[in-house]
């Protein structure tokens, strides 16, 4: 039995964001490729975009208003924890094929999982969130399982 | 690819200088408003950094970029398992690299060890890629 995690917290569990649809252009794979210090030419012309470049498309985009005062969006798909210092989390990532330009593609998240571990000085609160990023054609192109840690 | 992969080769290493414009490229291309990105007095004052942190998803890109780099177009990463441990800060070099673990001739499959690490040789982001390669 868990001590922090209450059956109201734990009941978000299964939550699903409102999926997102983005297309993808040429010019938002340049910058990216730009930022990144890619040096392929088919990432820096924008023919195909690097991996890891659904996260430039699916950054949370949210008014100025909404960000916490460090300039965080805020995640509406997680509980209000009893802790809330964020430690390193990790990333499962598979990519399923490649994205081109002109794609439109829809992510939706999904807080698959809240659970609480006993670290080496006290609690810690881990939840896991699953990005699925998809085409039009309803094909898988990217899976994301982001785990991250409270203490 | 030359040489054929086999298990234990390391590939290339890759060094990336975290430098100012381009962590504000990068932060401004995600739509990244973190002020430890790039507000110095918030991110020294108030959090308490040394100085202005490196994104820790562009420490996870340049994990992919060095496996790509040396894939080229003979095959696609697949996937990757990672977390970043110790934070960059702005000013510092960093080197990414990695070691082949498992690759099957059969099928493609590759799976390969990488790091990112600074010059104190503490590893900022371990993690496992797989790939495939082109048949």
């Amino acid at each position: 039995m868990s001590d922090l995690l209450t059956e109201d917290i734990l009941a978000h569990i299964g939550k699903q964001s409102a999926p997102r649809t983005e297309i993808v252009t040429r010019r938002d794979i340049r910058k990216y490729a730009v930022a990144t210090n890619n040096r392929q030419k088919k990432y820096l012309d924008g023919d195909v975009a690097p991996p890891l470049f659904h996260l430039h498309l699916f950054w949370d985009v949210v008014p100025l208003g909404e960000l916490s005062p460090d300039g965080v969006s805020i995640d509406t798909l997680l509980p209000k924890f009893p802790l809330e210092k964020a430690m390193a989390g990790g990333l499962d990532i598979t990519y399923h094929r490649p994205i081109t330009p002109g794609d439109w593609l829809t992510a939706t998240r999904t807080l698959t999982d809240i659970y609480e571990k006993s670290g080496r000085s006290g609690p810690l609160i881990f939840y896991e969130v699953l990005m699925e990023v998809c085409d039009n054609a309803g094909e898988r192109v990217v899976s994301e399982k982001t785990t991250r840690i409270l203490r | 690819m030359k040489p054929l992969p086999s298990i234990g080769m390391t590939i290339p290493e890759r060094q990336h200088d975290c430098d100012g414009v381009q962590q504000m490229l990068y932060n401004a291309s995600l739509w990244n408003g973190h002020r430890i990105h790039f507000d110095m007095p918030y991110a020294t004052e108030v959090e308490g950094y040394p100085g202005l942190v490196v994104a820790g998803p562009l420490i996870g890109d340049w994990l992919h970029q060095v496996v790509d780099e040396w894939l080229k177009d003979a095959g696609m990463i697949t996937g990757i398992e990672y977390s970043n441990r110790v934070a960059a800060f702005v000013g510092e070099t960093v080197t990414a690299g990695g070691t082949i673990t498992a690759y099957d001739a059969e099928t493609g499959s590759l799976t390969l060890d990488v790091f990112v690490k600074n010059d104190r040789d503490e590893v900022l982001a371990p993690g496992v890629i797989t790939a495939r390669l082109d048949r």
